[in-house]
């Protein structure tokens, strides 16, 4: 999805552009410091479950943050993106204060920006290959401009609804309601299709609604982006788990033409290891699940979540970050992340390793849990853990971790909760006779297309490539997307 | 939004529901269960669905009052609206022909084994059927499961109905006169377990239908776990019905308890 290198030289050669570059000197532009989010302090953060901890950028820092960029000839950064984003142009116009021209370069290329300002792993990704590193200094902070573009245009009021085409009366069906398949809605509502986007539970948004927490992704954020979905006319019905409300085969007769699968990558790991089934140990799913989609922790709710002293969370993911977080925010005295590598080599954001160590978040690295113990109602007690050391590199590059023998120790703990990854969610696989499934139960597709062995059937983000990232899954959505249109167009 | 069509109460806390829901009548098959939530602070409960009416499309849900959601259900009235519902769910009851059934209840376990006995006996089996709990008013469904069943035992455990005794006391009896080609057993936990162990004295395969706590009932949160031949299984994807002799019930008594705690200390209202 490189975007042509001519089309982007040209944007970069309008005239505006080249006078902004000149407008400052580049030895002014890189002596300015990287700007400090805005946060809420950890003490009161940490007293409510839904307080956004970043509060974003004010105009003056977004501003003074955008004249760092150099608008560099040959722009990296697009590199890193996974969708591409021209990322000069979007932050060339927040330095010229044309917020709203920002905010649509974003969506020119992402449906969900306000939301991967949010949760992208930045340092990973576009801001890992900024010009600035090779100058040993701070990167851009592409994600908080991106955030403050997306954020500008959400809260001004006049969210600009994208043209849509004559309405074809083709009807094409989404399953899940995750951030793969709303990009794949948005895209087709504007190619005029009748869309409708299955979800099996009772919120549209999969993990942004369900997984992820507040404190770091508003609903409020999400909801908006659902508003514009509704408002283009896309159609959501909830409480329908296709392959069980109804059969691919039965949407078919009702005239659905083709499908987008996004089902995600649902199904909790577990570490097989004894006392895993006791009570009090629980996936992260169910104990985010509990709180984030049910509200456990409210007062006036049904749905009951267990409290804790000692709560320890296995992994060293977004998700585990989420829930140790989540259990510091429901009153845990000590809430411990237990990971058998070393910080360095954990998989979260860094932004929230940073944030739960402000927290008071304890780390157990190099630590994993071979067995869980009860006391006598047969509640989980204590978790055994076998002490690491890192070994050679392994598959994923990363040092592997290796038991460090007879170093064995235990630690008392009221509630595990386990957050070692997840695997695609078998049903929709299952139902659809001729679906090409790898090894790990993802499906199988063309890279270019997202269409699987059954032509009628696109599939992405995480049921395609196991637990990966919200721009992935969008990525997959819009050339999903593109690539149905071709086929419905031609046959 | 699935409004309901009929309401009628079975015993002092046991009442049945038609419910609107014409697609899940229509994809239902015996041993499937939904999940629901009534008013946007409820939870999310699983129930089996006893009965379905393509015709009307609705389906018939049977509950008895335990929990808050339970409460809130049976408080509804024929016209409400259930708030969310979703199904079916689960994995269907294998149902064949296998000479003869013996089909155990206890209590509001009748619900989800009716329309297992229903679909055992229309696939030309002979089917036995031993209903049992504490006493008389709280036998539901007994004209029902006559109806499917050649033969019906009634126990209760002070004799106000039928004969005094517990389920497996009847079920033995007919173990011991004539052959049994499989069983199967759906009640209170503890009453599966001391069903299974009798089965399995007498080595007759046997299935239970769990009804284990749930959140999503899609197999995302593991909430529903239970350990089947020493592996983890998920109730709401890999059963609900499971190979009785293989259940750690143990486990799963202790773990139907989890949110005791939780559900009196904290939520008593
Ligand atoms: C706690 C947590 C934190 C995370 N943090 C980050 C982060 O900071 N940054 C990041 O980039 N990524 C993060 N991720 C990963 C990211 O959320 C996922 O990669 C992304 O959501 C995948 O999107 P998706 O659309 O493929 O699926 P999902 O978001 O998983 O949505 C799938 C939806 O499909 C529904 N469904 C499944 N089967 C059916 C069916 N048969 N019929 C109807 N509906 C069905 C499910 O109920 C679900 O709602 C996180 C994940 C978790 C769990
Ligand atoms: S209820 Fe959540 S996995 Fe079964």
């Amino acid at each position: 999805m490189t975007e042509n290198t001519d089309k982007l030289e040209q944007e970069r050669n309008e005239s505006w552009r080249a006078e902004l570059r000149n407008s400052m000197p580049m030895k002014d532009r890189v002596a300015i410091e990287r700007v400090k989010m805005n946060e809420i302090p950890p003490e009161e953060r940490i007293k409510s479950q839904t307080c956004e901890v970043n509060t974003g950028l004010t105009e003056e820092q977004a501003v003074l943050e955008a004249k760092r960029c150099m608008d560099c000839p040959k722009p990296t950064c697009i590199e890193g993106c996974p969708v591409n984003i021209n990322i000069p142009k979007f932050i060339k116009n927040i330095e010229r204060k044309n917020f709203a021209a920002a905010a649509a370069t974003l969506k020119d290329y992402s449906s969900l920006p306000a939301v991967c300002g949010r949760v992208c792993p930045q340092e990973k990704q576009c801001e890992a290959k900024c010009s600035y590193l090779k100058m040993k200094k701070e990167p851009v902070a592409i994600g908080y401009l991106e955030r403050f573009a997306a954020d500008y245009e959400r809260t001004s009021g006049n969210t600009q609804i994208p043209k849509i085409n004559a309405p074809n009366g083709i009807k094409v069906g989404a399953i899940g309601s995750g951030p793969s398949s709303l990009s794949f809605a948005g895209d087709m509502i504007k190619l005029g299709y009748d869309v409708t986007v299955f979800e099996a539970l009772h919120a549209i948004g999969g993990v942004l609604k369900y997984g992820i927490p507040e404190f770091r992704l508003p609903n409020a954020v999400v909801d908006a982006e659902l508003d514009n979905l509704a408002r283009m006319g896309v159609k959501f019905e909830k409480n329908f788990v296709v392959g069980r409300t109804a059969s691919f085969e039965d949407l078919k007769e009702a005239g659905y033409k083709a499908f987008y699968v996004g089902s995600g990558a649902g199904l909790p790991n577990f570490m097989n290891i004894p006392g895993e089934n006791l009570n009090g140990v629980m996936s992260s799913n169910e104990y985010l699940t509990r709180v984030n989609l049910m509200c456990a922790n409210c007062d006036d709710t049904d749905t009951p979540v267990m409290h804790g002293k000692v709560v320890a969370v296995v992994g060293g993911g977004n998700t585990a970050m989420d829930s140790v977080r989540t259990a510091k925010r429901l009153g845990a005295e000590r809430a411990i992340i237990i990971y058998r590598r070393s910080r360095e080599e954990m998989p979260a954001r860094l932004e929230e390793v940073k944030h739960a160590i402000e927290e008071g978040i304890e780390f157990l690295n190099l630590h994993n849990p071979i067995e869980y113990l009860p006391n006598a109602e047969g509640r989980v007690a204590k978790v055994r853990l076998q002490k690491m050391e890192l070994g050679e590199p392994d598959a994923s590059g990363r040092r592997k971790p290796v038991p460090i023998e007879g170093a064995i120790e235990e630690i008392d703990i009221d509630i595990a909760v386990v957050a070692i990854g997840v695997s695609p969610n078998p049903l929709i696989p299952a139902c659809l006779k001729g679906i090409k499934v790898t090894r790990k139960g993802t499906i199988e597709v063309c890279e270019e297309t997202m269409q699987s062995a059954l032509p009628e059937i696109f599939a992405g983000g995480d049921i395609v490539r196991g637990g990966a990232t919200v721009i992935l899954a969008m990525g997959d959505g819009r050339k999903a997307a593109s690539a149905m249109h071709d086929y419905l167009s031609k046959k | 939004m699935n409004k309901i069509i009929e309401k009628q109460q079975l015993s002092e806390t046991v009442f049945k529901f038609v419910v609107e829901a014409p697609l899940i009548a229509k994809s239902r098959k015996p041993g499937n269960f939904v999940i629901l939530r009534i008013g946007e602070k409820g939870e999310r409960i699983p129930l089996t669905i006893v009965d379905s009416d393509l015709e009307k499309g609705t389906i018939t849900l049977i509950v008895q009052t335990v929990g808050a959601t339970s409460a809130k259900l049976c408080k509804l009235n024929t016209g409400d609206f259930i708030t969310d519902l979703v199904g079916p769910l689960g994995k269907a009851t294998h149902v064949s022909k296998v000479g003869t059934l013996l089909a155990m209840g206890g209590g509001v376990g009748n619900a989800p084994l009716l329309p297992i006995v229903k679909a055992f006996k229309e696939a030309g089996n002979r089917v036995i059927t031993v209903l049992a709990a504490r006493n008389k008013d709280l036998i539901i469904l007994e004209d029902e499961m006559r109806k499917y069943s050649d033969e019906l035992i009634v126990m209760t455990d002070d004799g106000s109905s039928g004969r005094k005794g517990l389920v497996t006391d009847g079920a033995e009896e007919v173990i011991k006169r004539e052959k049994i080609d499989e069983c199967i057993a759906i009640g209170p936990a503890i009453m599966m377990k001391f069903a299974a162990m009798l089965t399995k004295k007498y080595n007759i395969p046997t299935q239970c239908s769990l009804n284990t706590i749930m959140v999503d009932g899609t197999g995302m949160c593991g909430a529903c776990r239970v350990t089947v031949g020493g592996e983890t299984k998920f109730t709401c994807v890999d059963g609900p019905e499971f190979d009785a002799h293989k259940i750690d019930f143990d486990e799963l008594l202790k773990r139907l308890g989890a949110y005791k705690k939780e559900e009196t200390e904290a939520k008593n209202h």
